[in-house]
């Protein structure tokens, strides 16, 4: 029962990263029908920013603020620079052109930086926190609380503000949104810069407890996508669902399976839901214009 | 008479291939040239699902894996010569293709990339965790080829690298001849109008399902065959074969050059071969220098690099 719990505590902590890069994903999905395979950048480069800053002598949540803000330029650039000039391709020049992104990041990073593993102290201590005999470090409950307040943010954002829905309208149909007068180049603008800003906080979150290297992006990117997929992709809530999901299979397998085949969860789930139901948990089934 | 279209390509290549080695300063170059022929032959596999049926498969370096780890693993526990080894490496990616291709490629766009991802990280991780029959991610030793033995008892004395230079570009040849027959039979063009609109490809009558699992099915037993000449001529194989990143190459290679043309993308595994070797003496600058190719050739020459130029030199010279 303990080691369940412990389990549970641990699987929780690591969907809610899972689930961050997921709401990233789902972000510029919607804005513009790109799976973003660079969004495991932004969560690297939220943790190494903070570190390199926080070590030239920076407060730390001052630190964390700049991170976020130069990942969220980051976003903005690559929208600008990589995808905007290549809009109307095909899905493979897309998949390409962000996977060459990805590359080029964890170059500019290895450069920039450095090859070493960081981390930065944590929030509140170390000192870990003990529920009904299982244990859980009080770092985890920053993750859990900012993946939550995230969602719940997200989720005013999009259905409380015109903005929101004026990104909703741009992701429904851009054509139809510029018509009623939405400056969807702003939207697009916007979505890019939220959604790297979300990952640029998943790795100031998590960094005291996973450590971050110029080479983290990779697996990040790669789970967060399939924790989008499995909640359905484009769904902000199956981006939640589905990350914590992701993250309790993980740490069950890991716990209870096989350790070394616990990153395989992700990838046999993929597969699993891809064949059952291919829209996942929370998406909507459709069907292809001619 | 005119000589086809087809002919033309495939004796452009092999005239290419014979004459390099005229201007090579030294013997690495055979082994740049063979790794260029290997890559070409996998890549040539990726243009018949990505170019001709419209597919993309981000995980077929796990195809690759086979392959390899086949040439590995059935000298070493089944006795079998390593030729043989390539063929049961072929037989056991296309009946595994098969296999994951019915459900998988029902699939499209990203659903599609991302399924096909899953299944090569799975063979790599198979590869990386079964340590007691792969090594682990150290890798394992191969077995050479015994027909350099053979051609040497017979007076023909070829160093490993021209061995396999020689080897890699039959290969290569082979496997072009086979994508140019196919673009042009009734089988290519139906997977090129599947391609173009699925919906119409089947209104037409075009066994869709069918179509889509045969261009998958082909372009595993490239990569896998690939696999075992990169293993065979390495003498050693690791995980990293059947790696995210190999699948990224791959289909970057394919992209790069140009997907649509077989011609194309064999340039693109040469530039994307080639580029690791210039930049040596910047190594650090080597993924920087990746990213920003991938990029940039996507959004200037979309349709890829041979396609593009010579799109430019028609409408020059009509």
């Amino acid at each position: 029962m303990d080691a369940l719990l412990q389990f549970m505590l641990s699987g929780v902590t690591v969907g809610a990263v899972y689930a961050l890069v997921a709401l990233g994903f789902t972000i510029i999905y919607n804005a513009s029908d790109v799976v973003n395979f660079a969004q495991g950048e932004f969560v690297m480069l939220g943790g190494m920013i903070t570190v390199f800053t926080y070590q030239a002598g920076l407060p730390l949540p001052l630190a964390a603020v700049l991170a976020i803000a130069i990942t969220s330029l980051v976003g903005v650039a690559l929208n600008k620079l990589a995808l905007e000039p290549a809009r109307g391709a095909p899905v493979v020049s897309l998949i390409i052109i962000t996977i060459g992104a990805s590359i080029f990041i964890r170059g500019a990073a290895q450069l920039i930086f450095d090859k070493q593993l960081h981390r930065f102290p944590s929030f509140s201590g170390d000192a870990p926190i003990h529920i009904f005999g299982a244990t859980l470090v009080p770092q985890s409950l920053w993750v859990i609380g900012g993946a939550v307040l995230v969602f719940i943010a997200l989720w005013l954002f999009f259905t409380k503000t015109l903005t929101g829905k004026a990104v909703l309208a741009t992701a429904n149909n851009r054509l139809a949104a510029q018509l009623v007068g939405i400056n969807t180049g702003w939207v697009m603008t916007l979505s890019f810069a939220l959604s790297a800003a979300i990952g640029a906080l998943a790795g100031v979150l998590v960094t005291p407890i996973t450590l971050v290297g110029y080479d983290v992006g990779v697996g990040l990117a790669l789970k967060g996508f399939a924790a989008a997929m499995l909640g359905g992709m484009g769904n902000p809530k199956g981006a939640l669902v589905g990350g914590i999901s992701l993250g309790l299979l993980e740490a069950l397998t890991a716990g209870y399976l096989s350790s070394q085949y616990k990153d395989a969860v992700a990838f046999i789930v993929i597969l699993a839901v891809l064949f059952v139901m291919p829209q996942g948990l929370f998406g909507k089934s459709t069907t292809e214009r001619v | 008479m005119k000589l086809s279209s087809k002919w033309m390509q495939l004796a452009a290549l092999a005239v290419l291939v014979a004459v390099l080695p005229l201007f090579f300063p030294s013997g690495y170059y055979y082994r740049v040239g063979a790794l260029i022929f290997v890559n070409g032959l996998a890549v040539t596999g990726l243009v018949i699902l990505i170019g001709y049926a419209g597919q993309i498969s981000l995980g077929h370096a796990g195809f690759a894996g086979i392959g390899g780890y086949a040439c590995a693993l059935a000298p070493a526990h089944l006795g079998l010569p390593p030729s043989l080894s390539i063929l049961l490496g072929a037989v056991i990616s296309a009946l595994l293709a098969m296999l994951i291709g019915k459900p998988i490629l029902r699939l499209r766009g990203y659903y599609l990339a991302v399924a096909t991802l899953g299944f090569g990280i799975l063979v790599s991780m198979v590869l990386t965790n079964e340590r007691a029959l792969t090594g682990g991610p150290d890798g394992m030793a191969v077995q050479g080829l015994a027909l350099r033995k053979i051609l040497r008892g017979w007076g023909w004395k070829l160093t490993s690298g021209e061995f396999w230079y020689i080897l890699s570009a039959l290969a290569m040849l082979v496997g072009v001849w086979i994508a140019l027959n196919l673009f042009q039979s009734a089988t290519g063009r139906a997977m090129r109008a599947l391609h173009g609109s699925e919906v119409a490809a089947r209104t037409v009558g075009i066994d869709v399902a069918r179509l889509k699992l045969q261009a998958f099915v082909i372009s595993a037993v490239y990569a896998s065959v690939a696999g075992s000449l990169l293993a065979l001529q390495n003498q050693f194989v690791t995980p990293d074969i059947a790696g995210f990143m190999h699948s990224i190459e791959m289909v970057t290679m394919a992209v790069l050059g140009g997907v649509g043309s077989v011609l194309g993308a064999v340039t693109g595994s040469a530039i994307l071969t080639l580029l690791p070797q210039v930049l040596t003496v910047f190594a650090e600058y080597e993924q920087l220098v990746l990213g920003l190719v991938m990029i940039l050739v996507m959004i200037f020459l979309p349709r890829g690099l041979l396609p593009s130029i010579a799109a430019k030199l028609k409408g020059r010279g009509e």
